[in-house]
């Protein structure tokens, strides 16, 4: 439907060639971001009625709750997985699990899996990489919290928290927890704002990484980056996690761009790194994180996540 | 009435701090209305996800902003 819209606003309508590079650049843009939008919109206003009716506190109770030899881990990076995660709550979050009793360990295990692995990201994987590279995606990000928060959870940096978390953590207080009665109907308004909201946040992500991926699908020839980025450079895996540590920006906006490397002969293992990279270590996030927790832990979370994203890389680059 | 918005200071902090003066206005009340940003002072509260919403010292809402109608029924 969208190969429609776009092939007839681009060829017929506007009359463009389509052996132009920048028609062709213009169709990916426009069939991106119709696609895109689409599924952006679904799934947000799914996941804000799911947040509605199962919210954060619930999240809590059910790890507070739960022993489990070490699969608390797994348990902690699923439901970070399904969670929408805001990364301007994450201290509270973060705050609000520790003084939950959660360990550390699982709550980094949550922490790591929810930017990762969310609903947006794995919409548009499905959209546009199909169900075996999405589930492989999904899988992946979890196992990367779940190992990398119980790999840390066994070293004990408890003592490498911000001392005003750790005075926090003396205090036993009871949980916040607000029954919300209101039914389905009266909970709409609230519901579509926040899509709308949401949605409103990461439209500029989208358009940017729709133009940046329809430029380099209308200009940059087929195979292009085979010989320079191709499973034979062994560095490239590592080179692409390093790269993305600065930079910032969400999956909506990284896919189109992926999508387009893809394409053009980047190996997937390399261009999921890449993805992983961006959207899981971010300079604002180590920024915001630097808030609870010092320096040299904030080091030790982002290396062991980087180097689980780099070992993915090359194993995908494997399977894939 | 002292009306705390607890939130770090993002865009949803802003809109809600909006809705509260609106829901105050619509009552013909007056509070004194406090942004606390400082993460410290919102782990008193044990929010987990902001902005949240505290009415003379109580926590009436967290993790959303709330509708001009739902605040309403906090300040009565």
């Amino acid at each position: 439907m969208f190969e429609m819209i776009a092939d007839g606003l681009i060829y017929n309508l506007l009359a463009l060639d389509s052996a132009n590079h920048w028609a062709q650049a213009l169709h990916f843009f426009v069939y991106d971001t119709l696609k895109i939008s689409f599924l952006v919109i679904f799934v947000i206003s799914l996941m804000g009625i799911v947040n509605s009716y199962f919210p954060i506190d619930k999240v809590r109770e059910f790890l507070e709750n739960k022993k489990l030899f070490g699969l608390e881990h797994f348990l902690a990076s699923v439901l970070g997985a399904v969670t929408p995660f805001c990364s301007c709550s994450s201290i509270p979050l973060f705050i609000g699990f520790l003084k939950g009793g959660i360990p550390l360990g699982v709550t980094l295990s949550f922490l790591i899996t929810s930017p990762l692995v969310n609903e947006i990201a794995l919409i548009l994987f499905l959209g546009i990489f199909g169900w075996k590279v999405t589930l492989v995606y999904a899988i992946s990000g979890i196992l990367i919290g779940t190992f990398v928060g119980f790999f840390l959870s066994k070293l004990g940096l408890e003592s490498y928290l911000e001392d005003w978390v750790k005075e926090q953590l003396k205090q036993k207080m009871a949980q916040a927890s607000i029954t919300d009665e209101r039914n389905f109907k009266d909970r709409i308004p609230e519901i579509k704002a926040e899509a709308v909201d949401t949605f409103k946040k990461i439209i500029p992500y989208v358009l940017g990484g729709v133009a940046i991926g329809g430029v380099i699908h209308g200009f940059v020839p087929t195979g292009y980056f085979e010989q320079y980025m191709g499973k034979d450079n062994f560095f490239a895996v590592p080179i692409s996690t390093i790269l993305a540590i600065p930079m910032y920006s969400n999956a909506s906006g990284v896919i189109p761009i992926i999508q387009s490397l893809v394409a053009k002969g980047i190996p997937i293992g390399t261009a999921i790194a890449f993805m992983m990279s961006v959207v899981g270590l971010s300079l604002p996030e180590a920024l915001l994180l630097k808030k609870v927790m010092k320096l040299k832990l904030i080091a030790i979370y982002f290396s062991s996540v980087a180097f689980s994203i780099i070992i993915l890389g090359y194993l995908f680059n494997m399977i894939l | 009435m002292i009306i705390k918005i607890l939130g770090s200071g993002c865009k949803n902090c802003t809109k809600l701090e909006a809705h509260v003066r609106e829901a105050l206005q619509d009552l013909g009340k007056t509070a004194e209305i406090e942004k606390i940003t400082d993460f410290a002072e919102i782990a008193q509260f044990n929010v987990m996800k902001t902005p949240a919403l505290v009415v003379d010292e109580k926590l009436v809402s967290f993790g959303k902003v709330n509708e001009v109608s739902e605040i309403k029924t906090f300040l009565e």
